[in-house]
């Protein structure tokens, strides 16, 4: 299995970073992940393959980091932090908002494949305030209002 | 998005470039950029050391512990290479300073790790930096590229003939990776579960190998310090704390950022000057001082100098300058209910006290919140947390048992005002029930 040429440039780069293959696994599941949306069991089996490991090893490693999924989710994966910066600035309701707007719940996808819903820890933005991300965009300082027309942003974007 | 702000009373040393485009690299160098590792390569080892020891700089990740002495744990001789890592795992609730870092000055992090690796005789650095953060990593990541490619990275490094290699690194989505000897395992491609101690990263990290790990920030500050004097560095601070720190100030507040303050700085005075106060007419119910691991204060316990000792005398810490302020219409119980439902999820589940631990304090506040708690649950909590307390591989356990006994201890009526069946007296209406159960 092939990956595109950037992700194939950035593979033969950092494996030699370090002393052992491994090492890279971590980081390398996250680009495959962004690039085919999911890790599939092609895709475990081709990067267990190149890192020398088997694909237990590589699956025992996925099933620790919350970024990593083997199940597909929406073009735009939305997560929402509720911890406690965002929480006393209320983060549930923005929460709360954005499942009635989409009709989904925790770590559901829309029917329509454009969205994942997801409630988050801590992503580093409680200076800024109510906070969530879109993959990996950060939207700050929240209202309903302003995550309500960030969600039709994503939405016009994801339909043309 | 990540706006910067400012108060007259910040010093700024580690946030001095911060908005001022340095992430291009002729700019950093026209702002005293990778000057401070080209007088490290003229200086011993041991000199480095002592000017780091000199300057009081103690960890700005959480524990604080120094520097300095830290980096004089790695033996002269070492038949493994030896390592300098930085820990840009930030992911503490509450903090959000590294990122400015990574934002505004990621080449002060790179040159910080080199200082680090000329004075404890490594020949590779890495910069691990969370995975959501990836707009970050474009940035590292670019810094590097450019840093090699002007020969201040690599082979015969600004002529000195000698060697040093800087790598980024990526993470995936684990707090507990923020754990030192966590971040190595995560960094070696492995679970990220922590490892005993001793033996310590110092003499025994990454593959084998001794290996210094510091917070992004306690990194940015090296050069500065390198360049300035320890001497001068020390007397910005108090006492035993030098220097300065980045303070992120969130939650119940006017003005919320990221403040440089020097350390001791009345945390009173914080709140209230610096963050202009509690808005909508509210009063201070609480503060969490350095992050969610640290146990709350009072609004009658604010007048404390924020510096490691000060804070730690106070019954708290420091932590990660997360200062996160409550105001009173929240419900502590809540609060503390968040906090125990980040542990549980965030615990690796290696050990027995905490993995039990944090999933049965969360389930009983789950309970406890919803009205169907009994008197006795509130000792419990208490002598639970206790007993969690110095009982695993890493501090997380006593992360989740620690702000516990402070919220039971400290908010005690809160707690008595849920029993029996009442509905959650700052409830308020419309809010639908808590998630992540």
């Amino acid at each position: 299995m092939k990956f595109s040429e950037e992700f194939e440039t950035r593979f033969a780069e950092m494996v030699p970073h370090y002393p052992t293959k491994r090492s890279a696994l971590v980081p390398t599941l996250l680009y495959a992940q962004d690039e085919v949306g999911f890790l599939s069991n092609e895709v475990i089996a081709e990067i267990a393959s190149r890192l020398d490991l088997t694909e237990l090893e590589v699956r025992n490693v996925i099933s620790y980091y919350s970024m990593l999924t083997v199940e597909p989710r929406g073009k735009f994966v939305v997560q929402v932090c509720t911890n406690i910066s965002c929480m006393v600035r209320g983060a549930e309701e923005i929460l709360h908002h954005c499942a009635r707007k989409l009709g989904i719940d925790h770590k559901q996808t829309t029917a329509d494949g454009l969205f994942t819903l997801e409630e988050v820890e801590c992503i580093g933005a409680c200076s800024w305030a109510p906070a969530a991300q879109v993959n990996y965009d950060f939207h700050e300082n929240l209202t309903t209002e302003k995550i309500d027309s960030i969600l039709d942003d994503y939405r016009k974007r994801g339909t043309q | 998005m990540a706006d910067l702000v400012s108060h007259p009373d910040e010093v700024k040393v580690v946030s001095r470039r911060f908005g001022m485009g340095a992430t291009d690299l002729d700019r950093y160098l026209e702002l005293d950029g990778y000057k401070a590792v080209q007088k490290a390569l003229a200086m011993e080892p041991d000199a480095i050391i002592s000017e780091v020891k000199n300057s009081g700089l103690r960890g700005r990740g959480g524990a604080g512990f120094s520097t300095g002495m830290k980096w004089s744990f790695v033996p002269k001789q070492s038949a493994k290479p030896k390592y300098v890592l930085c820990n840009g795992d930030e992911s503490e609730p509450g903090t959000c300073k590294d990122r400015l870092i990574f934002e505004h000055d990621p080449h002060a992090v790179i040159e910080g790790v080199m200082i680090g690796a000329l004075a404890v005789g490594a020949r590779s650095g890495y910069i691990y930096i969370r995975g959501e953060y990836r707009y970050l990593s474009v940035i590292m990541q670019k810094a590097i590229r450019e840093a090699y490619a002007r020969g201040f990275i690599g082979k015969n490094i600004f002529g000195s003939g000698r060697d040093l290699d800087i790598y980024w690194h990526g993470g995936a989505g684990a707090y507990e990776v923020g754990e030192e000897s966590a971040l190595m395992e995560s960094l070696e491609g492995k679970r990220g579960i922590p490892r005993i101690r001793p033996p310590f990263p110092a003499v025994v990290g990454l593959w084998g190998g001794p290996t210094v790990i510091n917070n992004a920030e306690t990194l940015a500050n090296v050069p500065h310090i390198i360049l300035g004097g320890g001497d001068w560095y020390a007397k910005l601070g108090t006492p035993k704390n030098g220097g300065t720190r980045l303070f992120c100030l969130s939650g119940n507040i006017a003005k919320p950022g990221v403040y440089e303050l020097p350390m001791g700085y009345n945390l009173q005075k914080m709140i209230y000057d610096v963050g202009g106060g509690i808005p909508n007419g509210r009063k201070l119910k609480a503060v969490v001082p350095g992050g969610s691991s640290c146990p709350c204060l009072t609004a009658d316990e604010i007048d404390v100098a924020m510096d490691f000792d000060s804070v730690q005398k106070a019954g708290s810490m420091l932590g990660s300058g997360g200062v996160v302020v409550v105001d009173d219409a929240q419900c502590i119980v809540k609060f503390a209910l968040r906090t125990m439902k980040f542990y549980q999820h965030e615990s690796c589940g290696w050990c027995i006290p905490c993995r039990e631990g944090t999933d049965w304090l969360k389930k009983t506040l789950i309970r406890f919140h919803a009205g169907g708690g009994v008197k006795k649950d509130i000792d419990n909590m208490q002598y639970l947390s206790e007993n969690m307390l110095g009982r695993t591989f890493c501090p997380l356990g006593d992360a989740a048992a620690m702000p516990t006994i402070a919220f039971v201890k400290k908010f005690r009526k809160e707690f008595e005002d849920h029993l029996e069946g009442r509905p959650c007296p700052f409830e308020k209406e419309g809010v639908a029930e808590p998630v992540l159960a």
